[in-house]
């Protein structure tokens, strides 16, 4: 009696246009090249996802094809493309976030446990809900995989990597396994060297302007991207929270309309099939605060770092550009080595005017970037929360409507 | 022989219980400094008797000898508007009007921060605790006396109680609340049609245990007393002035008008003498029996404990259907009602969470907003800061509301379930009184009939008196018996009543709180929407 269909089903990402779900960055799609996840598969400790290309580039045998792929895989590709020199000067698209269903798969086997303890109705709810969470996350990951990739193919070099093709044609398994505990300890320590050596070179000052700004500008950005998705994720979690209670409270209200016998029975039950309504909005409500809000933010999180990062390789090669000067110099003078100092000159100098050139324009594309994503998700937001404000109104002053006739 | 010695706390506290029975015809304000008040001593009932609560004075300082008055806005005013129909559209604005002013989210002065990229001047929001859930109080309180209840002589029901203007007098912990109990009334019960008087939460206690004293047993429901607290009344004691004791007086004082109100809706009790006097006269002599560590305190806890013994043991043949089915429908209602409480007490605690976090995050956008070097972006996300700290806002307000409107209300109504299951019991005590006396008069006959048979003429007479003892006594319980059972389908009816309109009442008003909420929502949304789509 009371499931009266507001937006049935839990298709969180339903109200987006099907075509390129790339909600976080606006990206030029053009026919040479078209990347999408047309499926995805969850199984006990893996997702399967189904990487579908459309492609007029003479590169590819066929002009459309398929292949499945899993996390590894996105990851492997990732990190091949940071260890290559060649695109030090490019911000890399930051790797999707490994599937992390455990949180909820644990929601789903308490529930199984507690089974026993509650009645079938209240059972079922549950049983409702966690799957539609459930789904919610697993619709997010596989957002954030093809975000990756399109952000690939939308790059003009990056697009005609080598193990980008393979990972998109080739149709058998990659044989790419995760990183074991030596790689993941080398891992840790390269880390540790490269933020230690990340302080050093950001202590340098540069000479180009819109360089230096951009430092500070993206320490300070990243930091404050960093809390503002901490606190935007809490925030959402306590507007779940609510949710859930006044979920308890249609229960429990519903149990007193069926059991009182004066007149306020039907009040309760008239509430109850309200409040049963509008949670199911509130519930809407997090999760469009946490698609369009969180997820946006998380996202810039990450390409900020990688952002920062390319900062960092082109200040890395500042230095060695410096340094081999001063070698040079020192190699004049003592008039020892000079040929060799010079050819190590001419290459730092080449690299780092290389990064720098590309750096600069990955920057302002970065700018323009995240300013369309933010105006995107800021305008879908307030659109979002004007239409359930708007549904939660209605159904309020509907249902008091009918109960101040009733008195 | 006590089986325990008293630490010295109770001692003195005894003690001072002695002191105090003298002075209750002078009726003095307290001595500043005088431990031997033990008037501190509010326990919860059921409560471990010997939290020592000397230990507390001791490791205080007293905190310097000033009553201070906490601000209170003076609800009369608002509480005594015409009665009308309130429509939170509209009223609402006054109503919250200064709440937003306080906070001063719309001043104008905000908006040339906004372009020109320095810091963020967003002022911590100092929620203006005081004011907003005196508002929503009132409006609450207003529903209980709004409506006009035609009593059944045909009167209609012209009285109105307010409870107001908190005061801390004395301190540290001698330190009390006293507060102004206002009535307005056109009834001939009192000589006057507006007068107030100051009382102090032991008044209220005294009041509630003598009507319960003189009622209960005849079948009344007698409205339960807020209860008592003692690690909120010793922060306000302490001379805390933050925001939980604060809320904890503001909680009180509204308990304590709904109390009141309850008790004077009832026809019989309003009637009262006691009743009457609390509601007149100035001075009133101190209620010490209703501290739990006094020997009064003592007793009544011994007391429910045996009742609650007898209870057990005693079967009552149930002859009338109606009242086992109304004490297993009481039974539901009372565990439903808890739950529901519950759900709705986690309900305020995950809004208050939700409204703290919102302006966390309100602080952290602003923030993000100001590095953010796109001009128009920059702008946006401070606007958004903006919404979500006017946002928080409204999760606050709506929290007091589900507090005060719907919390407080299932709160009430589980105690006033207590006391209806209460009254149950009576009356099977009552049927106990009335079978043991049938039992005895039986044996006193049969012990006649012995002597009879004995020849000793003197102690036959005095069988033949007991036994015309017995049988008034026999009809006596009867009439006890069938007059409280008629009391109670009285009182059952009376009580339902109440309940649906209260409950019909402040749904009302709940909802209409949540459409104000939405309506709000919207307002903010609708205003950010074009900032956002001006983002070049």
């Amino acid at each position: 009696m009371m499931q009266e269909g507001l937006d049935d089903g839990p298709d969180f990402l339903s109200e987006e246009d099907r075509g390129p779900r790339a909600v976080n960055v606006d990206l030029q799609t053009d026919a040479t090249l078209q990347v999408d996840i047309s499926d995805a598969l969850s199984e006990r400790d893996k997702v399967k996802f189904t990487v579908h290309t459309k492609s007029t580039l003479p590169n590819f045998k066929q002009n459309e094809f398929s292949v499945v792929r899993q996390h590894e895989e996105f990851i492997w590709l990732h990190d091949s493309f940071v260890e290559n020199e060649d695109y030090a000067g490019f911000i890399i698209p930051p790797a999707p976030p490994r599937p992390d269903f455990d949180a909820s798969r644990e929601k789903l086997q308490k529930l199984g446990e507690g089974e026993g303890s509650m009645t079938k109705e209240e059972f079922t709810k549950m049983k409702q809900e966690l799957e539609a969470e459930y789904l919610a996350i697993f619709k997010k990951t596989v957002a954030m995989h093809e975000v990756f990739l399109c952000r690939v193919a939308a790059h003009p070099v990056l697009r005609k990597d080598l193990n980008f093709h393979v990972f998109l044609e080739y149709n058998q398994d990659l044989s790419v396994r995760g990183k074991n505990k030596k790689e993941k300890l080398e891992d840790f320590f390269k880390n540790v060297v490269k933020s230690a050596d990340g302080v050093i070179v950001a202590g340098v000052k540069d000479v180009d302007d819109f360089f230096e700004h951009e430092k500070t500008f993206l320490l300070e950005y990243h930091n404050r991207v960093k809390d503002a998705s901490i606190k935007s994720d809490r925030m959402i979690r306590s507007h779940k929270s609510a949710a859930d209670d006044i979920n308890r409270i249609a229960s429990t209200l519903y149990t007193l309309g069926t059991q009182d016998s004066t007149d306020v029975c039907k009040f309760f039950l008239k509430v109850s099939e309200l409040f049963e309504k509008t949670r199911k909005i509130e519930a809407r409500v997090a999760a469009d605060e946490d698609l369009k809000l969180a997820d946006l933010l998380k996202y810039y999180l990450r390409e900020s770092q990688a952002a920062k990062d390319l900062l960092y390789r082109r200040g890395r090669a500042l230095v060695d550009y410096e340094n081999a000067n001063k070698a040079l110099d020192k190699a004049r003078a003592k008039n020892k080595d000079v040929l060799q100092a010079e050819t190590t000159q001419q290459v730092c100098c080449q690299k780092f005017e290389k990064i720098s050139e590309s750096a600069k324009q990955e920057l302002i594309d970065f700018k323009t970037r995240r300013v369309a994503a933010f105006r995107k998700n800021l305008v879908e937001l307030a659109e979002l929360e004007l239409k359930h404000a708007k549904g939660n109104l209605q159904l309020l002053q509907s249902c008091l409507a009918v109960l101040k006739g009733d008195t | 022989m006590t089986a325990w010695e008293p630490p010295d706390s109770r001692r003195r506290s005894l003690h001072g219980y002695h002191c105090q029975a003298k002075m209750a015809e002078e009726r003095e304000p307290p001595p500043l400094g005088d431990v031997g008040q033990a008037d501190f001593v509010e326990v919860e009932d059921g409560e471990d008797l010997f939290v020592s609560t000397v230990t507390t004075i001791e490791q205080l300082s007293p905190t310097t000898p000033e009553p201070s008055c906490l601000p209170a806005e003076d609800i009369s005013t608002n509480s005594n508007g015409p009665k009308q129909e309130i429509l939170l559209d509209d009223d609402q604005e006054d109503l919250f009007a200064e709440a937003t002013e306080e906070v001063s989210l719309d001043s104008p002065e905000r908006e040339p921060i906004l372009s020109d990229g320095p810091s963020p001047a967003i002022t911590p929001v100092t929620p203006t605790v005081i004011i907003t859930p005196r508002a929503e109080a009132s409006m609450f309180d207003r529903s209980l006396d709004e409506d006009e209840d035609t009593e059944e002589n045909g009167d209609t029901f012209d009285m109105q109680i307010t409870v107001s203007d908190p005061e801390k007098v004395g301190d540290g912990m001698n330190a009390y609340m006293a507060y102004k109990v206002t009535t307005k009334t056109s009834l001939n019960l009192f000589s006057r049609n507006e007068f107030s008087v100051k009382r102090r939460f032991s008044d209220f206690l005294g009041l509630h245990s003598k009507l319960a004293s003189k009622y209960m047993h005849i079948g009344y429901i007698v409205p339960p007393a807020p209860e008592k607290s003692i690690v909120g009344m010793t922060k306000v004691k302490v001379g805390k002035e933050d925001l939980s004791s604060a809320e904890f007086v503001e909680k009180r004082r509204s308990a304590l008008q709904r109390y009141l109100t309850r008790t004077v809706t009832h026809p019989a009790l309003l009637k009262d003498p006691d009743v009457i006097q609390f509601l007149e006269n100035t001075e009133l002599p101190r209620a010490v029996s209703t501290q739990a560590l006094s020997g009064a305190g003592i007793l009544r806890m011994v007391n429910k404990a045996a009742e609650a013994v007898n209870k057990m043991t005693i079967k009552m043949n149930e002859s009338d259907a109606w009242f086992e089915e109304k004490q297993q429908q009481f039974e539901n209602l009372d565990i439903q009602l808890r739950k529901l409480h519950a759900s709705v007490e986690s309900l305020v605690c995950h809004r208050k969470e939700l409204s703290v976090n919102t302006a966390s995050f309100a602080k952290s956008a602003a923030m993000l907003g100001n590095s953010e070097d796109h001009t128009a972006l920059s702008r946006a996300l401070s606007q958004l800061a903006e919404v979500e700290e006017k946002i928080d806002q409204l999760h606050q307000e709506q929290a007091y509301a589900d507090f005060y409107l719907f919390s407080e209300l299932l709160g009430d109504y589980v105690r006033l379930i207590a006391a209806v299951k209460g009254v149950f019991d009576q009356r099977m005590k009552t049927w106990s009184k009335w079978q043991d006396a049938q039992l005895l008069l039986q044996r006193k006959r049969e012990a006649e009939t012995k002597l009879q048979y004995a020849n000793k003429p003197d102690k036959l007479q005095q069988a033949k008196d007991e036994i015309k003892e017995w049988e008034t006594k026999v009809q006596q319980g009867e009439r006890d018996f069938e007059q409280i059972s008629k009391n109670i389908r009285q009182e059952v009816g009376r009580f339902e009543k109440q309940r649906v309109k209260d409950f019909k009442v402040v749904i009302i008003k709940y909802l209409e709180s949540l459409v104000h909420t939405q309506q709000q929502l919207i307002k903010y949304w609708e205003a950010f929407l074009p900032e956002a789509k001006a983002i070049a």
